[in-house]
């Protein structure tokens, strides 16, 4: 089963997965573009895969376009789970 | 009028540990970087060199490449926020053998555990066979022609021939080149050990009678390649210059080299053809030496019938024998490992020859390394690198 959908699940599962793509936990804030933290094409295909694993939700192509923050992702896993 | 090519910078991660000159230096001292039947790069650690996201951007080879790069370039006085020329006249072109076997096989496990959903989106970008050349050309922000050349265990000795080219031709003012190879997985280590090729003793000892195949290495090494003129121009101090290669194919047999080493042979004399020279003028041979049966015989064939009575006075030494088989990044290590001797007017060793076999005949320089005999002249010598499909190349490097 996939785990509870709430902005704070959502919020610690990125701000867990971000370090490992060498991204400086210290920056990681809802607010935070990702291009400021260096996320590009190729980790947001990672995130999207670990986010699919804990809840279930697909982050694919177009979606790319429409998320510029973290707080952007979070809102998309949050009403696509819902 | 073809430009004259020199070699400004060079840096390599090897066995015998991070550093051309460690390297070099360990090897003129008879010292083996062969571990029970392997010579892994057990001193390099990424995260020594590389930030989180380069490291886990790159497959080892990749990682090979990157570390032996700024290597090169910090040699060659290059500033990488400040390139010697315009960045779309300098060119990289890296060889390898198999490219990210480690990235494909775990991608493969994941695959077979875990499913297709779980397949890491990295997996393609970490292991295709030029990532490396890519990855250099990012990081140091080269705009001119870039790619991999993939000829097994002749790869990087093929990229530097093709970077050469490049700027005798005028295409490029400067090309960062080499090769690196990280394939010390299970499959290929399995791969290679069915395939009979693979010593059974773990001993490397090239063109001894004892010899039993070769021994499994990984590393890399990178070269800073300049026209000589605009080298010049910038105040650089060349350490060596490219006179040349020479490229042939066996077209004989997907593994074993034409036995009596024709092609080899040809590859040879096209090479002081094509660098101008008589089989007289050369003082030293970096042998491919890889410690098998065949390879050894044909390969000492090959330099007898390209150099004549010239072959019973060269010493003939391979680097194979302190740091095993590099397999792609074989060629541009030893042409490393050959600048950094003929520098020092010195053939290093032939670690653990002991055993003259019949017909095999050319002083191999066991046990140490010992002075060139050049009398004062330029120290040129012939790096050979020989590969699985039958590809043959040979480099002349002067000092």
């Amino acid at each position: 089963m996939p785990a509870t959908v709430t902005p704070d699940t959502v919020e610690a599962t990125i701000t867990e997965a971000l370090p490992q793509f060498g991204v400086d936990p210290s920056e990681i804030s809802c607010d935070a573009r990702l291009e400021d933290l260096d996320v590009d094409s190729l980790d947001l295909a990672e995130l999207s895969q670990i986010l699919e694993d804990e809840y279930g939700v697909q982050l694919k192509g177009e979606d790319a376009k429409k998320i510029s923050t973290v707080g952007d992702v979070i809102d998309l896993v949050v009403s696509r789970a819902g | 009028m073809r430009r004259e090519v020199v070699v400004t910078g060079v840096g390599a991660v090897t066995p015998l540990g991070v550093g051309a000159r460690t390297l070099y230096e360990r090897w003129r001292a008879g010292e083996s970087g062969i571990e029970n039947g392997l010579a892994a790069a057990t001193k390099f650690d990424p995260t020594d060199h590389l930030s989180v996201k380069e490291a886990r951007r790159a497959d080892r080879f990749s990682q090979f490449a990157m570390v032996a790069g700024d290597e090169a370039l910090q040699a060659a006085g290059w500033d990488r926020d400040d390139l010697p020329y315009d960045r779309a006249r300098i060119g990289c072109v890296f060889g390898t053998g198999i490219g990210g076997i480690g990235t494909l096989e775990r991608g493969k496990e994941i695959l077979l555990e875990q499913g297709e959903s779980k397949v890491p989106p990295l997996s393609v970008p970490l292991m295709m066979g030029n990532a490396a050349a890519g990855m250099l050309s990012m990081r140091y922000g080269l705009l001119g022609n870039s790619f991999g050349t993939v000829s097994a265990c002749s790869a990087s000795a093929h990229a530097i021939a093709q970077a050469t080219r490049m700027i005798q031709y005028g295409d490029a003012d400067a090309v960062i080149t080499g090769g690196s190879e990280a394939a010390l997985t299970p499959l290929s280590k399995a791969a290679f050990a069915s395939l009979d090729a693979v010593s059974k003793s773990g001993i490397s000892r090239p063109f001894d009678a004892r010899r039993d195949g070769f021994v499994m290495g990984e590393g890399g090494a990178a070269l800073v390649l300049e026209d000589a003129e605009k080298a010049s121009e910038r105040g650089a101090e060349p350490l060596a210059k490219v006179r040349g290669f020479g490229a042939t194919s066996d077209a004989h047999h997907l593994t074993a080299p034409q036995p009596e080493g024709v092609g080899a042979a040809a590859a040879i004399r096209l090479a002081l053809k094509d660098a101008g020279l008589e089989p007289q003028d050369i003082s030293y041979v970096n042998a491919h030496g890889t410690s098998t049966p065949l390879n050894d015989r044909a390969e000492t064939m090959a330099i007898k019938d390209a150099l004549g009575e010239r072959a019973a006075e060269v010493p003939v030494s391979s680097t194979k024998s302190a740091i095993g088989h590099l397999l792609g990044a074989a060629g541009a290590v030893e042409a490393t490992a050959t600048i950094l001797a003929l520098r020092d007017r010195i053939a290093p060793p032939t670690l653990g020859w002991e055993e003259r076999e019949e017909g095999m005949d050319l002083d191999y320089v066991p046990r140490e390394a010992h002075p060139l005999n050049i009398n004062g002249g330029p120290a040129i010598a012939l790096s050979n690198a020989f590969g699985f499909g039958g590809h043959n190349v040979v480099l002349c490097l002067e000092v």
